[in-house]
C-alpha cells in the first residue's frame, strides 16, 4: 500500500464513528497498544517539543533503505496519534516520508478538534519525522 | 413586617447565580455541541454585557486621544479614562489617585518595578525574596535584574499543603533584603498567603514589598493601605474586565523617587535636546497613547463587582469551592494539590495513572474548559514532583450543576484512560 492508501484507509475507519467520544476511545486504544519503545531511544535528543506531554521518537534506518519509527509518550491520546503516524510513515523510504501529504490528520477532523496548542504538538511530531527522513537521505547521499 | 423585611434582607445577601449568568452572553454558547462549562476563570474570566457595552460605546461615541485635545471628544475620553483611575483607587483603597498607574497587566506592573525601582535600588550582594509559588511573571523579571546587578534571588519554600513556610521566610530576611515580591493568591494552588504578616516582617528589616494581586483582586477585599504593601499589581481581565490592561499601585513617595520606565509622549513635561523633564505622577509612568478603550471598560468591570457585592461573591465562591472539593475528593485516584487552610475558589488536582493533558482533551470534548499543565508555575510543579495538574477555577457565574458535569466528565475520562 502507498502512503496515500494508508491515509485513505484511516479516514475511512474514522468515518465509521458517530461521535468524537468514539473516535477518542479508538485513539486511546491505539495509544495503549503502541509497541513499547526501546530504552535506548528514551533520551533527551529524542524528545519532541510538544505542549504539555513528553514524546520520545526513535528512528532507525535499515538496510532495506527504509526508516522504522518507534515512539512513546506519557499522554495516551498523543500516543494514539503517534501510533497513526507510525502506521502511515514507518517502513517507508526517506523520499516517501519527505513527500507524504499527511492530509489524514485534517481529514479526520483532528486539527480542528484539538485546541491549537495541541495541534501544534502533533505538527511538531510530523516535522520531526520528516526531519529524520531528510537527515537519513543526506547521510545516504554522502555515503554513495 | 420585620420577618418579611428580614427574609428579604437575607435573600439580598445571597447571590442569584441565574441572574448573574444572564449578564454573561458567552455562557449561552455551545462547545463541541454541548453547553459551555467554563472552569478556567483563573486564566481569564468571562465578561459581562456592561463591560462589552462600555467597549462598544467608547468606540461608537467618544473615541479620541486623551490628555491633549481641547475638543469635546478628547475631553470626554479623558474624563472616562481618568474616572477609571478614581474607581481603581477606591477599589483597592489607595490614598490618592496619583498612586494608580495603568499598565498592560500584572506582568507589566512587576516588570515596571523591577526595571525602575530595581535598577535604582539593587546593588551587588543585595537580596530579593520571592516565593516558591510564583507565576513566571514574578520570577523572570527579578532574575533578569538580579543578574544585571549581581544581586541574589532567594525563595520562600512551600510546604506539602501548599502554604508558605513563614519560619523559613524569617530566616531569609536580612539587612541585605531590599525587596520582597510575593503572590497574594497562588494561581496554581489557590493558596491565600498571609501577606500582612510578610509585609510587616519585611518592613521591619527595611525592605519594600510588592504584592502580585493577579488572582486576589477578584476574590478578596483589597485595601493597600491596611495591607501596607509598597506595590500592588493586578490585571483587569481576571476580574471580569477586558484584556490588555491592569493597574500598578505604588506608594506615592516611592513612585516619586523612582526613575522613569519608558520614554515617550505623555510622560514628559518639557523636551529639549539638552534635557527632558518628566511629568508628574501618575503620567510619569504612562508613556505613549494608552489602551484607552480597555481602561474605560475596566471601570465597568469594577463597578459590576462592587454592585454585585464583594462579600456576596466571595460567599458564593466559597460555597462552590466547598462543594467541588467534596465532590472531587470522592473520585478514586484523584489527589488535590494544595490544601491550604485559606483558599480561593480554585482546585488543582492530579489523577493516578492519568496524564492531565488527556483529561483536558476529553473534558473539552464535553464542552468543559479547564486548564491543564504547569500554569506558568513550573518551579512549583517541580516542588510537588509533578509535570502539571488539572485546574478547575470557579467564578460567580458557575453553578453546582456545572461542578456535577465536571465530576461526571472526569469519571468518564478516567474510565476511558485507565
Ligand atoms: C498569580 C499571577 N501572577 C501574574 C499573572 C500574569 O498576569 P497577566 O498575564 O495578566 O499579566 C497571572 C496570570 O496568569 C497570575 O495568575
Amino acid at each position: 500500500m502507498t502512503i496515500q492508501q494508508v491515509e485513505d484507509e484511516i479516514v475511512e475507519e474514522f468515518s465509521l464513528f458517530d461521535s468524537w467520544d468514539d473516535k477518542y476511545e479508538y485513539i486511546i486504544d491505539l495509544g495503549k497498544r503502541l509497541a513499547p519503545l526501546d530504552d535506548k531511544y528514551r533520551v533527551d535528543e529524542n524528545k519532541v517539543r510538544g505542549c504539555q506531554s513528553t514524546v520520545w521518537l526513535g528512528a532507525e534506518y535499515k538496510e532495506d533503505g527504509k526508516i522504522y519509527f518507534t515512539a512513546d509518550s506519557d499522554a495516551i491520546i498523543v500516543k494514539g496519534l503517534i501510533s497513526m503516524l507510525i502506521r502511515v510513515l514507518s517502513g517507508r523510504t526517506p523520499d516517501e516520508i519527505i513527500n507524504a501529504p499527511l492530509t489524514f490528520i485534517q481529514r479526520i477532523g483532528m486539527t480542528t478538534h484539538l485546541a491549537q496548542t495541541r495541534s501544534n504538538g502533533l505538527l511538531s511530531m510530523v516535522k520531526q519525522m520528516k526531519n529524520y527522513a531528510v537527515a537519513f537521505k543526506i547521510k545516504n547521499s554522502q555515503l554513495q | 413586617m420585620n420577618v418579611v423585611a428580614d427574609l428579604q434582607k437575607g435573600l439580598d445577601e445571597v447571590l442569584d447565580v441565574y441572574a448573574i449568568r444572564e449578564q454573561f452572553p458567552i455562557l449561552k454558547r455551545e462547545v463541541k455541541g454541548k453547553p459551555l462549562v467554563y472552569l478556567d476563570n483563573a486564566a481569564t474570566s468571562q465578561k459581562p454585557q456592561v463591560v462589552i457595552d462600555a467597549l462598544v460605546n467608547y468606540y461608537t461615541n467618544c473615541n479620541a486621544n486623551i490628555h491633549r485635545g481641547i475638543h469635546t471628544l478628547a475631553e470626554e475620553a479623558t474624563a472616562a479614562f481618568e474616572a477609571t483611575r478614581d474607581t481603581v483607587q477606591k477599589f483597592i483603597g489607595a490614598a490618592s489617585r496619583e498612586e494608580i498607574i495603568f499598565t498592560r497587566g500584572t506582568t507589566e506592573g512587576i516588570n515596571l518595578v523591577a526595571y525602575t525601582w530595581g535598577r535604582q535600588n539593587l546593588h551587588a550582594g543585595d537580596e530579593v525574596i520571592i516565593s516558591g509559588m510564583e507565576h513566571h511573571s514574578n520570577i523572570v523579571p527579578w532574575q533578569i535584574i538580579c543578574e544585571e546587578k549581581n544581586a541574589v534571588l532567594k525563595v520562600i519554600p512551600v510546604d506539602d499543603n501548599g502554604e508558605l513556610i513563614l519560619e523559613e521566610f524569617e530566616k531569609l530576611l536580612t539587612e541585605k533584603t531590599k525587596i520582597v515580591s510575593v503572590v497574594h493568591v497562588s494561581n496554581a494552588l489557590g493558596t491565600v498567603n498571609p501577606v500582612k504578616q510578610i509585609i510587616d516582617a519585611a518592613h521591619a528589616k527595611g525592605a519594600v514589598v510588592l504584592i502580585d494581586g493577579a488572582q486576589s483582586s477578584v476574590h478578596l477585599d483589597i485595601n493597600v493601605q491596611e495591607m501596607d504593601c509598597d506595590f500592588f499589581a493586578f490585571s483587569a481581565h481576571k476580574l471580569y474586565g477586558p484584556t490588555g490592561v491592569g493597574a500598578l499601585y505604588g506608594k506615592k513617595h516611592i513612585l516619586e523617587a523612582m526613575p522613569v520606565f519608558q520614554g515617550g509622549g505623555e510622560m514628559i513635561k518639557d523636551v529639549t535636546f539638552a534635557k527632558t523633564t518628566y511629568n508628574d505622577l501618575p503620567y510619569k509612568y504612562e508613556a505613549g497613547t494608552p489602551n484607552i478603550a480597555d481602561v474605560v471598560a475596566f471601570k465597568a468591570a469594577l463597578d459590576f463587582m462592587t454592585e454585585t457585592g464583594m462579600k456576596k461573591m466571595r460567599d458564593y465562591e466559597h460555597e462552590l469551592l466547598a462543594y467541588a472539593t467534596e465532590q472531587l475528593e470522592q473520585i478514586e485516584g484523584l489527589k488535590i494539590i494544595g490544601k491550604a487552610r485559606e483558599k480561593t475558589s480554585l482546585i488543582s488536582f492530579v489523577i493516578d495513572k492519568v496524564h492531565p493533558q488527556d483529561v483536558g482533551i476529553l473534558l473539552d470534548n464535553r464542552g468543559i474548559a479547564v486548564r491543564t499543565g504547569h500554569h506558568c508555575a513550573q518551579t512549583l510543579m517541580d516542588r510537588f514532583c509533578i509535570p502539571g495538574t488539572i485546574r478547575a477555577s470557579f467564578a460567580i457565574y458557575n453553578t453546582k450543576e456545572e461542578i456535577d458535569a465536571l465530576v461526571e466528565g472526569l469519571k468518564k475520562a478516567i474510565k476511558l484512560l485507565v
